[in-house]
């Protein structure tokens, strides 16, 4: 049972680092601008679905004023900074995105203040159900797993059903070409950067009842979703998924397990919760390396 | 000619020195942490100083003093630059304000060396109580380990026999699991070390619940403690088994985690609610000048700034006289908004320790309450090495 509910844990620590990285893929992928700064999107998302929701005392209008505004504040970032950046080199790009988690970070502090907010999940979301066998689940998580889940369809939808979704893949696999065909390519690059953000909003909303919504609750994110996609390849929204729900259920399982496993192998307990803890936290970037040794380019490169 | 340039000289000699000698006010070198994620335990720390200091209209014990303050950003180095700063240039001989131990660590030993007095509100290390003590050094808070024998000791007396111990992997998070265990007489039920600034807790949750143990002991510092008591309330355990731990539950982070932290219990020297007139007049002010209620870091940031003035008093302002300072200041001759307060031989307090609840406040908000109290005079465990 308890093997069932780390599982579920995995999923769903798994399908929000796929919300993160489902954008920052893509940006990547596609704009091959490396941006420090998605977390600040995921972070924006939070402040202003907790403002609103505490101001109206509905999530889903929270919800709702949170996605607009994430996407708005990519395509005005997009607009202003990361389009003079995309003919630079990468060292540019970390130094100007790195630069703008800080102006985010203390922007949040300015406008609201040091204090972290206060978000909790919708009346019908919160507690926890039981499941098969007598399993004790949260309602909100299992919510998280299923929007998730939603996300990814309507990406794999929009990717490969529609032209927007073409001209994205295309644009993934040879840009100048999709250019030389007479495709708006800024116009191109300011929808994707706002989808990615949006998604990376979302995530952050999804993230307001279960984390502390604090200024920098972004960077600690941010790595794991650079694990992501580096899984996954680089430019890939499946890749991203199948990374992120890898990744989600190394983390979970590794912290569940390790420790009781050290434990049964070494004598003595101090030693084993220490070598336990400090591999458990190891554990995403231990797999990364494996995964890259054997697919240096990720598990689904977009470009071959 | 020449007389006349001599008295005027002389003149302005003296219009140069007297405003020196009579208004040159006693500069109190603030290193604290004000930005990063805890950034708002040295904003409590200064805010509750600030105020004894205006309550005085600019004076500390009736001397006029000036409070620089630096931010240390949590870094060591930081502190380091801030402490020179202090001492060489604006010639400082008081630093207070040190919130984290790694900083203090880094300051404390080289500063005291120097004959500067440095009066913590909050770091509280055990070097620094033990082998490092120096004459030098005062701590207005605690020692590191002490709010977590608080637990331990109310653990026992709860008649708790299976606990659940979740730390983060540090040094203060072992220090605080050691301190729990000083005083828990029970068995542990499960140990586990998180990493520092973990946010996502559902695995360590569903380890816990399959451990089913009587009580829950955590310490996770600021956002990590949020993250935790919001997890931990959907997880519905909160109803079966209880949380408990160090200052676990400031009002700061009790805004932020409202309904899923009621009903942990959370150890402290202070209590917002302790009917003292100090206490009372304390409260009121803060809240009035602030617009929240004070926290136990603004009660200590606080209490450091009327020590300080209790011992500028005795030397009426004079801080050559070191020797008749440091008296003065082991006296601790002020009325403490905790109640009792008195210093041991190593200038760490000996005081009565409690635990709260968090309640629903009238106002609608969430609070501590004072539950009961756990240790009546309690000395740290360290004092013994400390040979001053």
């Amino acid at each position: 049972m308890l093997v069932v509910e780390q599982i579920l844990n995995g999923l769903q620590l798994g399908v929000m680092l796929f919300l993160m990285s489902a954008g920052l893929t893509l940006v990547f992928g596609i704009m091959r601008v490396i941006n420090l700064a998605h977390g600040s999107f995921y972070m924006i998302g939070a402040y202003v679905a907790a403002t609103v929701t505490a101001r109206t005392g509905s999530f889903l209008l929270g919800l709702a004023a949170a996605l607009p505004a994430a996407a708005l504040a990519g395509m005005v970032v997009e607009f202003l900074i990361l389009r003079r950046l995309y003919h630079r080199d990468h060292l540019d790009q970390v130094l100007a995105t790195f630069g703008l988690i800080f102006f985010f970070n203390e922007l949040t502090r300015m406008i609201w203040g040091r204090r972290p907010l206060f978000m909790e999940a919708p009346s019908r979301l919160s507690g926890s159900v039981e499941l098969v066998g007598g399993l004790q689940y949260p309602v909100y998580r299992l919510a998280v797993i299923l929007v998730g889940i939603l996300v990814a369809l309507f990406l794999y939808l929009l990717f490969s059903r529609t032209r927007l979704g073409m001209r994205i893949r295309a644009g993934a696999t040879n840009r100048e070409m999709i250019g030389a065909l007479g495709v708006n390519i800024p116009l191109l690059y300011t929808l994707i950067f706002g989808l990615g953000t949006l998604l990376a909003g979302l995530a952050g909303v999804m993230a307001g009842p279960l984390f502390a919504v604090e200024a920098g609750m972004g960077d600690s994110v941010l790595i794991l979703t650079f694990v992501v996609i580096v899984i996954g390849g680089i430019g890939s929204v499946r890749g991203a998924f199948i990374g992120a729900i890898l990744v989600g259920l190394v983390d979970t399982l590794a912290r569940a397990f390790l420790p009781a496993l050290f434990r049964h192998l070494l004598a003595s307990p101090s030693s084993a919760d220490r070598m336990g803890a400090a591999l458990a936290s190891m554990s995403v970037y231990i797999f990364m390396a494996l995964v890259l040794s054997v697919k240096p380019a990720g598990l689904f490169p977009a470009r071959e | 000619m020449k007389r006349f340039f001599v008295f005027f000289s002389a003149l302005c000699l003296v219009l140069a020195a007297l405003p020196a000698q009579a208004v040159q006010p006693v500069k109190i070198g603030m290193i604290t942490t004000l930005s990063t994620k805890a950034g708002y335990l040295g904003e409590e720390i200064r805010d509750g100083f600030q105020l004894a200091i205006d309550m005085e209209k600019g004076r500390l014990g009736g001397i006029p003093v000036q409070l620089l303050v630096g931010d240390d950003g949590r870094k060591p180095e930081k502190g380091r630059q801030l402490a020179e700063r202090f001492i060489k240039k604006d010639h400082a001989k008081i630093l207070t304000g040190l919130v984290f131990s790694n900083v203090a660590m880094a300051v404390v030993p080289m500063v005291v060396r120097q004959g500067i007095f440095v009066i913590s509100p909050n770091a509280g290390p055990s070097y620094l109580a033990g082998r490092g003590c120096n004459k030098n050094y005062f701590n207005t808070s605690w020692q590191t380990d002490n709010l977590s024998e608080v637990i331990g000791q109310y653990a026992t007396e709860q008649g708790y026999k299976n606990v659940f111990i979740i730390a983060p992997n540090y040094i203060a998070g072992k220090d605080n699991v050691a301190g729990f265990k000083r005083y828990y007489k029970g068995r542990v039920a499960g140990e586990l070390y998180t990493t520092l600034g973990q946010a996502d807790y559902a695995a360590e949750i569903a380890a816990l619940r399959s451990a089913r143990p009587d009580a829950v002991y955590f310490f996770l510092p600021g956002g990590m403690g949020i993250n935790f008591l919001k997890q931990y309330a959907q997880s519905g355990l909160s109803r079966d088994i209880p949380l408990m731990g160090p200052a676990a539950t400031d009002e700061r982070l009790l805004h932020a985690v409202g309904a899923a932290a009621l009903g942990v219990i959370n150890s402290s020297q202070w209590c917002v609610d302790f009917h003292t007139p100090a206490n009372e007049r304390f409260v009121a002010a803060f809240t009035k000048k602030y617009g929240r209620t004070p926290t136990l870091f603004a009660s200590q940031g606080y209490d450091t700034a009327r020590l300080i003035g209790s011992a500028l008093a005795a030397v009426k302002g004079d801080m050559t006289r070191t020797d008749d300072f440091r008296r003065a200041l082991e006296k601790a001759d002020f009325t403490s908004v905790r109640g009792s307060f008195r210093f041991g031989p190593n200038h760490f307090p000996i005081q009565d320790f409690y635990v709260r609840r968090v309640m629903a406040a009238e106002n609608g908000g969430y609070t501590n309450r004072m539950l009961k109290k756990v240790f009546n005079d309690h000395v740290d465990a360290y004092v013994g090495q400390c040979k001053m």
